[in-house]
């Protein structure tokens, strides 16, 4: 018995740890996988984003190199911290916590240590690189903005966060991503492709060869150069005559659906969003939730359209055959249209066809108009609802499908609307009348505004607006190539445009407005708007509208202005309408006095009403850190400019 | 006598497997080693770990040839010397040892460095063959057991202290041959169950749930066994024992053992997760041995080997590179010939004439087995890290000669069974 002790020992012993290694290596999978992420290091090749070009060629967007600190903590060993400090312009405190934080993340790994220096600071750096062991370089390509003006055009890029990692298998942790603007949009054209290597590596993540030479591994496909349908200068234009004033611009080629600017304002420079300073501006943007500075005016601002409706409303009843363009309706300074219910109209009065109408905007003419519309049919319900289709042939009420990556449907109230909101009540007409005038029930978007002025344009029908024209490579989506005609019989436009173009004549609502040489048609428009203050509904002051296109044959842009709070359509949005104009058509302004008004003038006052006094140091408190920002922007620039030169000077020495 | 010459009788299955494992030992250790290795380096470049292993190797042929030609009876005969010399040489340690990673095991000889604990387990089995074969020695006798046990624990309390408890565990095998020699069943049964409360209080980490099922265990087998048989006293006094025992394993656990011992158990029982601080080492040689598969990746090829994930893997570690590049195969290959080793020893141990060349032979198995399970039991993730090394298979001259040596003088021993001394 004794004897048999040790060999039985044996067996069993082995026995044992065999059937361990027999669950580790053919049993238990996970082993190889694990091998596989220990021993192969996936490398990224990112390409670069593709450029952006505005439709006259002129560079919007370029890149730059940025450099991100990254560290290894295990490798960080003796370095002189003070130095390293000094040199990166961090505090002791700061490099204490980042490399604890990086430590927890891996001792092994590397991390991102500082992220995103310019040229300067990384040139700094790098001579010095080799003192301070355990830190390397990790370049990638940031944006360059070639203009300070576009902002809501381009959007910005920036990290992926989680979600996105979880939801689209090609990002990575780390990856840039476009956000907003055409950088969203056009993501996947402006990215390109990147490659991917497999490369075996270390315990300390040294690389020590390619896996399986590389047969796995794919090349990076360069991201595709976007040509814009914006034009930079008018952008730019834009963008100045909005300073100072809340609102959008939406210009429009009328021919192609090709949006030439999209203005917001407030607006900023996108270098903001650009660098080290990313998150903290963009904080900054995001928590002036008044003003909103992010907040796309153009595509997501739902107005009440006010007084640039009566086109339609005009164009409708032409169509329905409710009035010809000799009907008169007799205007008495206003319109009763039921008991103690009166509408004041501005008009020099008596009798109004529709030229008259138009170019005096006249009240009581488009809601007799809408009146007998609504009432044209027994059941009110069904006319309601062809007058939506109308309205809704003309892209309104709905996305229409342009490649911005946000929007607002706007709003088109039909028969629904009205049987929910009238329960039980035989409305009609007069009921619903301040739809005739555009103050009823009816929103929409500036870039809608600006589509149904294209509409009005080409007589009956529009291209989806878009603002890409050019993807290298490839050709724009079919649905921008495609010709949307609205219910509108083309007959009945060019009396309304007649209208519209006497509106810059005498008596004209926009008289004076006008520029020789120019057949401009267009329409005022005054909107008022409430805001709920308390649960009380306080009136404040009018927006100011104007819509127009030009010329009057053969228009080259259709244009929609809204300056909110800007008290009149020709105080604000009709000058800058017609500057806009004739900066793109002629290239040049002779309406000098007004865009030194324009440019000048401010609704300051009227908006630091809209934050609670409390807030108002807050507001200040804010501009103030933007303009540091990007001040300091500026001063990097212009160093980064230097060294530039001085390198080049060098260069140029070595090699006489 | 015609077949007196050792080459003749020697038992040359051992010798096929000793080359056997020496050669594949070397073969991984190139394998392992060349993550730090640039590319052209030659095979025999001896600034490099196979270099000096290659070294290490051919430094035992003459090793081996002296400890054949030396007459068996010598090595009874000095046994004691020998022993001796083996403590005198551990002492010094203390005196003039090098220091490296916290151990202080060896002599440095230049840049040449010498680590006495592995000769000294040939040593005290030579000592300890040497007392059993008095035929006045009884195990059942307690003076007898006592003197024994001074044996194997004058080299335990010299080798701790370095500290190098991996060495130090490998004296308890030498139980096992006692109790081959007679030593009473219940000191192994005793150790045994010590073991299994320990590794049971540790897991459950509440030494009343062990007193708990130790009381049940007691109850049912009071009341099972025959009336007569029924002493209740003695059952007190083992759960009062156990209890102690318990509470006292919970104590030293957490009290007296420092935190990288209670790491290194606390891995094995699951219940740490850091797999990038303390469980590094195991976790990384599970992923080399799993992602081996049941063919291994190719001689050269284990992207784990090359990419040097796995620490100590030239020593301690070595198996791995079995498990990765030869897989499920290479590692039955190894494991069997180990045992066929073992087993082969102790066949031949059994075979001798002498008690004292029967004990040593044990003694050698003992050793052999105890390195062996001991090693891969911890590379395969079943058993506490600790430092022992995997014989002829491990990069390290003293250990190949260690065992070179342990090995070979039992061969020369079995050698000269036909020559009556």
């Amino acid at each position: 018995m004794r004897k048999a002790l040790l060999p039985s020992v044996v067996i069993i012993a082995a026995s044992l740890l065999l059937l361990r290694i027999f669950y580790l290596q053919v049993i238990d999978d996970s082993f190889k996988l694990k091998s596989e992420n220990n021993a192969i290091k996936i490398k990224y090749d990112y390409p670069e984003r593709g450029y952006v070009y505005d439709r006259n060629g002129k560079l919007l967007i370029a890149n730059q190199p940025s450099y991100d600190i990254m560290v290894v903590p295990k490798d960080v060993k003796n370095i002189d911290t003070l130095e390293f400090c000094s040199l990166l312009d961090i505090s002791k405190e700061f490099f204490i916590k980042k490399i604890n934080k990086a430590k927890v993340y891996s001792p092994m790994l590397p991390s991102v240590f500082l992220p995103q220096l310019n040229k300067l600071e990384y040139a700094a750096f790098q001579e010095k690189i080799r003192k301070f062991g355990g830190f390397y370089i990790q370049k990638r390509s940031l944006r360059d903005y070639q203009v300070d003006y576009g902002a809501n055009v381009f959007g910005f890029i920036t990290q992926v966060n989680e979600n996105i990692v979880k939801k689209n298998p090609y990002y990575i942790g780390g990856d840039l991503i476009g956000k907003q603007g055409i950088e969203q949009s056009y993501e996947e054209f402006l990215r390109g492709q990147k490659g991917v290597k497999y490369i075996l590596r270390d315990k300390f993540n040294r690389e020590i060869g390619s896996y399986k030479e590389g047969k796995y591994d794919t090349i990076s496909k360069q991201g595709s150069d976007l040509t814009l349908t914006i034009d930079g200068e008018l952008q730019k234009y834009g963008e100045e005559l909005m300073i100072n004033k809340w609102g959008g611009i939406v210009a429009i080629e009328p021919k192609t659906g090709e949006i030439l600017a999209l203005v917001s304002a407030p607006s900023f420079n996108p270098a903001l969003l650009v660098g080290r300073q990313r998150s903290k501006n963009y904080t900054l943007l995001h928590n002036d939730s008044i003003a909103k500075p992010l907040y796309d005016r153009g595509l997501l601002a739902e107005y009440t359209p006010g007084s640039p409706f009566k086109i339609l409303t005009g164009l409708i009843a032409l169509q329905e055959g409710v009035v010809t363009d000799s009907t008169r309706f007799s205007c008495h300074r206003g319109f009763s249209y039921a008991r103690g219910r009166f509408m004041k109209c501005h008009c020099s009065g008596g009798a109004v066809q529709l030229h008259r109408g138009i170019y005096q905007s006249c009240n009581t003419y488009f809601s007799n108009c809408y009146i007998k519309l609504i009432n044209k049919y027994k059941d009110h319900s069904y006319a309601v609802d062809r007058w939506a289709d109308h309205l809704k042939s003309f892209g309104l009420g709905a996305f229409m499908g342009y490649d911005l990556p946000i929007g607002k449907k706007g709003n088109i109230p039909t028969s629904k609307t009205y049987n929910r909101v009238y329960n039980g009540w035989n409305w009609d007409g007069k009921t619903i009348v301040s739809n005739a005038i555009g103050q009823g029930e009816v929103l929409m978007t500036p870039i809608q505004l600006a589509n149904f002025m294209a509409t009005v344009a080409n007589r009956g029908y529009y291209y989806t607006p878009h603002i890409v024209k050019r993807i290298k490579g490839n050709i724009i989506d079919k649905k921008y190539r495609t010709k949307h005609t609205t219910t509108i019989d083309r007959k009945y436009f060019e009396p309304i445009i007649t209208g519209m173009n006497a509106v810059y004549g005498p008596g004209g609502t926009a008289s004076g407005l006008g520029v020789a040489g120019i057949e401009i048609c267009g329409k005022t428009g005054t909107a008022e708007n409430y805001l709920k203050v308390n649960g009380k509904r306080v009136k404040l002051q009018d927006h100011s509208i104007f819509v127009a296109f030009a010329p009057r044959d053969n228009p080259k842009i259709a244009i929609a202005v809204f300056v909110e709070n800007g008290y009149w359509g020709k105080r604000w949005a009709g000058p800058i309408t017609t500057l806009m104009i004739e900066k793109y058509l002629n290239k040049k302004i002779t309406k000098v006095d007004f865009e030194k008004r324009m440019l000048t003038g401010s609704l300051k006052a009227q908006y630091d009403k809209l934050y609670p006094k409390k807030h108002q140091d807050s507001i200040s408190l804010i501009n103030n850190r933007i303009k540091d920002s990007l001040a300091k922007i500026k001063r990097t620039r212009d160093s980064i400019n230097g060294v530039l030169k001085k390198e080049i000077k060098i260069d140029t020495l070595q090699n006489p | 006598m015609r077949n007196q010459s050792v080459t003749n009788n020697i038992d040359w299955i051992s010798i096929v497997i000793y080359i056997a494992l020496v050669v594949m030992g070397w073969l991984n250790i190139y394998s392992s080693s060349l993550s730090t290795v640039s590319e052209d380096a030659s095979i025999f470049d001896f600034t490099q770990i196979y270099g000096k292993q290659f070294l290490f190797i051919i430094f035992s042929i003459p090793i081996i040839f002296v400890v054949l030609s030396v007459e068996a009876k010598f090595y009874e005969k000095y046994s004691i010397i020998i022993f001796a010399v083996a403590l005198l040489s551990l002492i010094g340690l203390f005196l003039f040892g090098k220091t490296i990673a916290g151990q202080r095991c060896w002599y440095a000889i230049g840049s040449f460095t010498l680590q006495p604990s592995e000769f000294a387990k040939a040593a005290t089995s030579l000592a300890l063959a040497k007392y059993l074969s008095d035929v006045q020695v009884n195990l059942k006798d307690v003076n007898r057991q006592i003197q024994v046990l001074i044996i194997i624990f004058l080299p335990v309390m010299l080798i701790l202290p370095q500290p190098d408890p991996g060495s130090a565990l490998i004296y308890s095998v030498f139980f096992i041959v006692l109790y081959r020699e007679g030593l009473p069943g219940w000191y192994l049964l005793t150790g045994f169950i010590a073991i299994i409360l320990f590794v049971l209080t540790l897991a459950t980490n509440n030494p009343y749930i062990v007193i708990g099922i130790t009381a049940l265990v007691l109850i049912i087998n009071y009341f099972r066994s025959r009336l007569v048989d029924r002493n209740i006293i003695a059952s007190a006094i083992l759960l009062i024992v156990i209890t102690a025992f318990s509470f006292s394993v919970n104590f030293v656990f957490n009290n007296v053992f420092k935190q990288h011992h209670r790491d290194r158990f606390n891995i094995l029982l699951g219940k740490e997760v850091d797999m990038k601080g303390v469980g590094y080492n195991t976790n990384q040689s599970e992923i080399a041995i799993g992602s081996g598969g049941f063919f291994g990746k190719g001689y050269l090829e284990g992207t784990q080997t090359k990419g040097g994930f796995v620490p100590e893997q030239h020593t301690d570690y070595i198996f791995t590179t079995v498990g990765e590049e030869w897989g499920f195969l290479g590692s039955i290959f190894v494991i069997g010939l180990f045992v066929g080793l073992i087993l082969r020893v102790i066949y031949l141990a059994e075979r001798q004439k002498t008690k004292f060349s029967r004990v040593y032979g044990y003694c050698v198995a003992g050793i052999l087995f105890i390195h062996f399970f001991v090693n891969i039991a911890m590379v395969v993730g079943v058993f506490p890290t600790i430092g022992v090394p995997l014989p002829f298979f491990s990069y390290g001259g003293s250990g190949l000669w260690g065992f070179t040596i342990l090995l070979f003088i039992f061969l020369k021993m079995d050698a000269n069974k036909v020559n009556e001394w």
